[in-house]
Parts: structure tokens; C-alpha cells; sequence
């Protein structure tokens, strides 16, 4: 109990501050991250199978690639501009 | 060692402070990129042979790349050697403003300011709204927000969402991509470089094999930086071939017949072209 109220009174505004700059992003880095993981591993998965649409597949893979990862970056944004 | 972190996102002009001509590092940089493109281009085809020969081969294979690629092979074989022109100079641009980033003694990537790709991306949505509105009439407009093929009650939800995501989300997010990128990367080099200045170099003591650390590890980062650059100039300049190929055939037309079509010729038309 003590403890805890030790905690409690370092805990200053600015503090907060920094710790949600830290989480707006680190939130916002989860789903995408899941997402990024998916695409590539289909990319590779339908690279294996059939190596001649390698091209047209890499195209796409990028395609959906920055369409993902623009959702974490905007959380990366908002954590320097918030 | 002071550090001014403000230095990372803002500085002071130069030169015609107050004026909308104000020069600050980031104009100079970016002056110096172009120059740069200009070159590259300038000194590749100076010597028009036709054995390519040293930078000539770079800078022929690097359009190519540019116009096959990306040009010919998502906006299609009919209309994409039209705005390859576009697309290579954005490209270009991109690349050498990005290449800023590792470039020794500059380390300052010009497209880590918001105004670059601000820029850059007003351009392209102006270019695919133009063409759209050129090649369809106002079709494009309808053709967009109310997308064929939908029972009607879909539209109340489906046209508020397809408004957004083409008029609003697309260049907003084209310049975050870009903007965010690059400065995420200036970030992590910029500290990776002062923590190895700061313990090789300031304050040697007992952390000196710290600082070994973090310099193998921003020379590894440098490397990854530089897939970063490429990477982020290939899907700027691929997404707005994407767009503007959406603006010419219509919204879900790209029929797969021509895409499989083209994918083999293009490989052809290189070597018809180079000889």
C-alpha cells in the first residue's frame, strides 16, 4: 500500500505525457504488425507455389504492404505531433 | 555535448528570412538531391552509345526499371509509357532526396519534412483526379463513389467510406508514409550516432564497449536504412502509378487478361529497345 502511493506521487504530469507518446504508437504498431506479418507470409507462400508470378506478386506484396504499414506510421506521427 | 532536439523537426532560414523565398537547410539539401538526380541522368547520357557503358548502363537500367516495372506493368502497355515520365521523376527525386539520409556529412534526409512530400503528394492526387476526371468524364466521379455491382442500400454505407479512403485517405497517407519513414530512420541514426560520439568520443570511460555496440549496430542500421530508401521511393512512385491506373480503366476494372498479357512482352520490349 505504501508502495503504491510512493508510485502515486512520482507520477507527474509530464510523466504521463512521455508514457502515452510511448503507447500511442506501441498501440498502433499491433494490429499493422500482424497485418505486415500476414502479407508477407502469403507473398512467400504463393512465391513457392508458383515461382513464374513472382513479379506480379512482389508488386502486390508492396501494394498491401504500405497500405498496412501507413496505419502504424500515423501512430508513430501522432505520438511526435500529440 | 548539448543537443537541441528542435533541430530534428525545425530550422532557421538563412537566407530572405520572411519572405516565402526563406532558405533554411532543408531548401539547400533538397537543391542539392535535385542536382544530384540531375546528374545522374546529365552524366549518363552524355555518351550515347549504343553499347551502354558505365553509368550509362545504371541510368538506363534504372529508368527502364521505372518504366517497366511500375509504368507499364500497373498502369498497362497502352497508357503507362505516358506517365513514366512522371513517375521516374518522382522516383528520382525521392530516391536521392532520401539517399541524403546515409550520405556522408549531410546524414538529413530532406524528405523528413512535412512540406516535401506534402508537395509531392498534391501533385499526384492533382494528377489521378485530372486524368480520372479526363479519361471519364464525370463518370470517374460516379464511378468512384458509387461502385457498380452493389444493391443499392450497400451505397449509404459504402459511398461515405469510398469518399474517404480516395478523396481524403490516399494523399494523406501517401505524405505520412513518406514523411514518417524517413524520419523515424533520421531518428534512429541520429541517436545510434550520438550515443557512439558520446561514449567513444566525449566522455571515454568505462563505456566504451557500449559505444562499440552502438557503432556496429548503426553501421548495420545504415544498410537498413538504405533498403528503407529504396523501398519507400519504389511504393510512393507504385502507388501513384496505382492510382492514376485506377483513375484510367474505372474503379475493380483491372482485368487479370491484361495483366497477364503484358507480363511476358515486357521482357521483350527491353531488349527490342536496348538494341
Amino acid at each position: 500500500m505504501e508502495g503504491a502511493l510512493v508510485l502515486a506521487q512520482g507520477v507527474t504530469d509530464e510523466g504521463i505525457k512521455s508514457l502515452a507518446h510511448g503507447l500511442v504508437y506501441g498501440l498502433a504498431a499491433i494490429g499493422p504488425g500482424v497485418g505486415i506479418g500476414l502479407v508477407f507470409a502469403s507473398a512467400i507462400e504463393a512465391t513457392a507455389r508458383q515461382p513464374e508470378m513472382a513479379g506480379q506478386i512482389r508488386t502486390t506484396m508492396f501494394l498491401g504492404f504500405a497500405l498496412i504499414e501507413a496505419l502504424a506510421l500515423i501512430g508513430f506521427v501522432l505520438a511526435f505531433i500529440a | 555535448m548539448e543537443l537541441d532536439v528542435n533541430h530534428l523537426f525545425f530550422w532557421d532560414a538563412i537566407a530572405f528570412e520572411g519572405t516565402p523565398f526563406a532558405i533554411n537547410r532543408t531548401v539547400i539539401m533538397m537543391m542539392w538531391a535535385s542536382l544530384l538526380c540531375v546528374w545522374f541522368f546529365w552524366a549518363g547520357a552524355r555518351k550515347k552509345g549504343i553499347v551502354p557503358k558505365g553509368l550509362q548502363t545504371i541510368a538506363e537500367s534504372a529508368y527502364l526499371f521505372v518504366r517497366n516495372q511500375i509504368a507499364i506493368d500497373v498502369i498497362g502497355p497502352k497508357d503507362g509509357p505516358k506517365y513514366a515520365n512522371y513517375l521516374a521523376s518522382v522516383f528520382f527525386f525521392i530516391f536521392f532526396s532520401n539517399l541524403l539520409e546515409i550520405f556522408p556529412g549531410i546524414n538529413y534526409p530532406v524528405t523528413s519534412r512535412m512540406a516535401i512530400p506534402f508537395m509531392l503528394a498534391i501533385l499526384t492526387y492533382l494528377i489521378f483526379n485530372f486524368v480520372g476526371f479526363k479519361k471519364q468524364g464525370f463518370k470517374y466521379l460516379t464511378g468512384t463513389l458509387f461502385p457498380p455491382g452493389v444493391p443499392w442500400p450497400i451505397y449509404i454505407l459504402l459511398t461515405p467510406i469510398e469518399f474517404f479512403s480516395v478523396f481524403v485517405i490516399r494523399p494523406l497517407t501517401l505524405m505520412i508514409r513518406l514523411l514518417a519513414n524517413m524520419m523515424a530512420g533520421h531518428v534512429l541514426l541520429t541517436i545510434f550516432f550520438l550515443f557512439t560520439h558520446e561514449f567513444l568520443v566525449t566522455d571515454l570511460s568505462f563505456r566504451a564497449p557500449l559505444g562499440v555496440v552502438t557503432m556496429i549496430v548503426a553501421a548495420g542500421l545504415i544498410v537498413f536504412e538504405l533498403m528503407v530508401i529504396a523501398i519507400q521511393a519504389y511504393i510512393f512512385t507504385m502507388l501513384t502509378a496505382f492510382y492514376i491506373a485506377e483513375s484510367i480503366h474505372g474503379h475493380g476494372e483491372e482485368d487479370h487478361s491484361v495483366d497477364t498479357q503484358h507480363t511476358e512482352p515486357t521482357e521483350n520490349r527491353v531488349l527490342t529497345e536496348a538494341a
